[in-house]
């Protein structure tokens, strides 16, 4: 059998079971290794796949992407909280999370390992006893602040003033 | 670069962040006389007095909090974890409830003092090997602790002696409301307060009592209602705090849940199991005079006779031998005041025996410091 990509002899036999269905692809050693690597250019140029039941790289990958194992973790990964950066994955490291906004950022996820943890997703008991701050405003002020840091890093110190006199003004609304 | 008088603003307010922070030193200097002070006392908590103090130690409440407007300590920078410090502090002075709390930078302490305030359970291990901007304030009576950047930005403890999970949260309470005034706590209506880890979101509320029960111990029972606490979602650690192994035969029981309970059910909870595990103490303590009375009075006073004679003797077997020795007075074998007992269990520690001898001192020397130091504290004891 030859390679689905090339006319070189096809040596690996990949079998993906996608949404329920197996799908073969045949490939050489060299396009196996690019395709595994997830690269798409080398298979764009080649030609059309043969045989029954091989499917397009670009579609595969594409796939790939959507399935629960490697693929959803990449996926996680390339999520990160505006505010502090940190990403689902990092969080599941490391069991600890970078900010408050990470629980809007991340809710999906942290409602199920709450429910996990605790037998419960939903806060019983106290609360401040000022007017509780809505969720935006005080994602809006963790990003405010990282861009101040950045800026300090920086030293733009104009960029910083500016940003310094809008965390205070969003601060004072919630006083 | 031009001057902007607004904006340079920014980096004053920092330089003089900074310098609050060198005049603390000076504070820290006097402190350290404080600390070595501090060691020849007991702390409040452990008298032994307070409802059922003979089974129940102490009882303490710990909320843990966040300030809305930085990362969790984990990963905010130093100089926002310095911003923390000082805002807390702030905050700490100008509230009637904590004006007068000792304020200790952790950062500035060495390893001795970092260890001796675990000891004293004035902070956490964490706390101790943490980095960066950190620190303690306490009441002189050592009954509130807030630390400030452990794992979360604020962890507030209330310590009681005794059974009294109600007046710890009464006063927690209080303080939470005093800081929250001033610094806004990370909350979120359905997760609650905002908590670093989420094991502890939602009410941030850790509740749990320190027993001593030696009893169940020795008749080997204590499998059984530790195994029954587990089912209750209660956790059950060693003396002192997560990750330690039960020594002396204490055991402290806390609640494991913090999201979709109140904190007063919380407290109910850990309440109403309470009188079962006090009692089953009792009746093995009960059992064990019935049966085995002659036994139990000599490995009693065989523990006060080596506690009474050693020359050298390392902490383990002294854990043992005081675990022994209060069983002895609450069974009436022996006539010690309680207190000297709880004082002699903090007092024996490493870090406890360097502070009062004034100076660091190997294994061998502390083991020989130590059997010194309960010979004379129970020698007048027959």
């Amino acid at each position: 059998m030859k390679c689905a990509y090339c006319s070189r002899p096809a040596t690996i036999h990949i079998t993906e079971i996608i949404n329920g269905t197996a799908k073969e692809v045949h490939l050489c050693e060299e396009h196996a290794r690019r395709y595994i690597a997830g690269e798409t250019e080398g298979f764009e140029e080649a030609s059309q796949p043969q045989g029954s039941g091989s499917i397009k790289p670009k579609e595969h990958l594409q796939m790939l992407a959507a399935k629960p194992s490697e693929g959803e973790l990449a996926r996680l990964d390339k999520r990160s909280c505006p505010a502090c950066g940190i990403t689902f994955r990092e969080f599941r490291r490391s069991g600890r999370l970078g900010c408050a906004n990470d629980y809007e950022v991340f809710k999906e996820e942290l409602v199920p390992l709450l429910e996990n943890i605790h037998g419960a997703a939903q806060h019983c008991g106290k609360a401040p006893q000022r007017a509780p701050q809505t969720v935006l405003r005080t994602s809006e002020l963790l990003k405010l602040r990282k861009q101040l840091r950045d800026a300090v890093e920086r030293e733009d110190y104009e960029k910083a003033a500016e940003l310094r006199d809008r965390i205070r003004e969003l601060e004072q609304q919630g006083g | 670069m031009g001057t902007f008088p607004g904006q340079t603003h920014t980096v004053i307010t920092h330089r003089m962040s900074c310098d609050a922070g060198a005049v603390d030193r000076k504070d820290c200097e006097r402190l350290m006389s404080d600390l070595n002070e501090l060691a020849r006392r007991i702390s409040p908590w452990l008298k032994g007095t307070g409802p059922e103090s003979d089974i129940v130690i102490s009882s303490r409440v710990r909320l843990a909090r966040n300030l809305t407007h930085y990362p969790f300590t984990s990963r905010a920078t130093e100089h926002e974890k310095r911003e923390i410090t000082i805002l807390v502090r702030e905050r700490l002075r100008q509230s009637e409830l904590t004006r007068d709390f000792e304020f200790l930078s952790i950062e500035d302490q060495g390893p001795l003092d970092r260890q001796f305030l675990v000891e004293r359970q004035l902070i956490s291990r964490e706390l101790a090997g943490g980095d960066g901007p950190r620190a303690v304030a306490f009441a002189e009576d050592e009954s509130v602790s807030i630390m400030i950047n452990e794992e979360d930005h604020i962890r507030l403890q209330v310590m009681e002696s005794g059974l009294a999970l109600a007046p710890a949260w009464e006063r927690a309470d209080k303080l939470d409301d005093a800081l929250d005034e001033a610094l806004q706590f990370a909350f979120h209506p359905q997760f609650g307060y905002l908590t670093a880890c989420p094991t502890n979101v939602g009410t941030g509320l850790r509740a749990s009592v320190m027993l001593h029960l030696p009893a169940l111990t020795i008749t080997r029972e204590i499998e059984r209602v530790l195994r029954t606490m587990q089912k209750l979602h209660l956790a059950v650690r060693g003396l002192f705090g997560e990750g330690t192994q039960p020594s002396g035969d204490f055991y402290q029981i806390s609640n494991q849940i913090t999201l979709g309970r109140s904190e007063e059910d919380v407290l109910e909870e850990l309440q109403q199991m309470l009188p079962t595990v006090i009692e089953y103490e009792r009746k093995a303590r009960q059992a064990l005079l019935e049966n085995n009375r002659d036994e139990l009075q000599d490995g009693i006073c065989r523990s006060l006779g080596i506690l009474k004679s050693a020359h050298t003797i390392t902490s383990e077997e002294t854990m043992f031998h005081l675990s022994r020795i209060r069983l002895g007075v609450n069974l009436g074998f022996l006539d010690i005041p309680i207190s000297i007992i709880n004082e002699l269990f903090m007092q024996t520690q490493p870090a406890h025996l360097q502070k009062l001898h004034g100076q660091e001192l190997g294994v061998q020397e502390r083991n020989v410091m130590r059997a010194s130091l309960l010979r004379e504290k129970l020698a007048d004891v027959n």
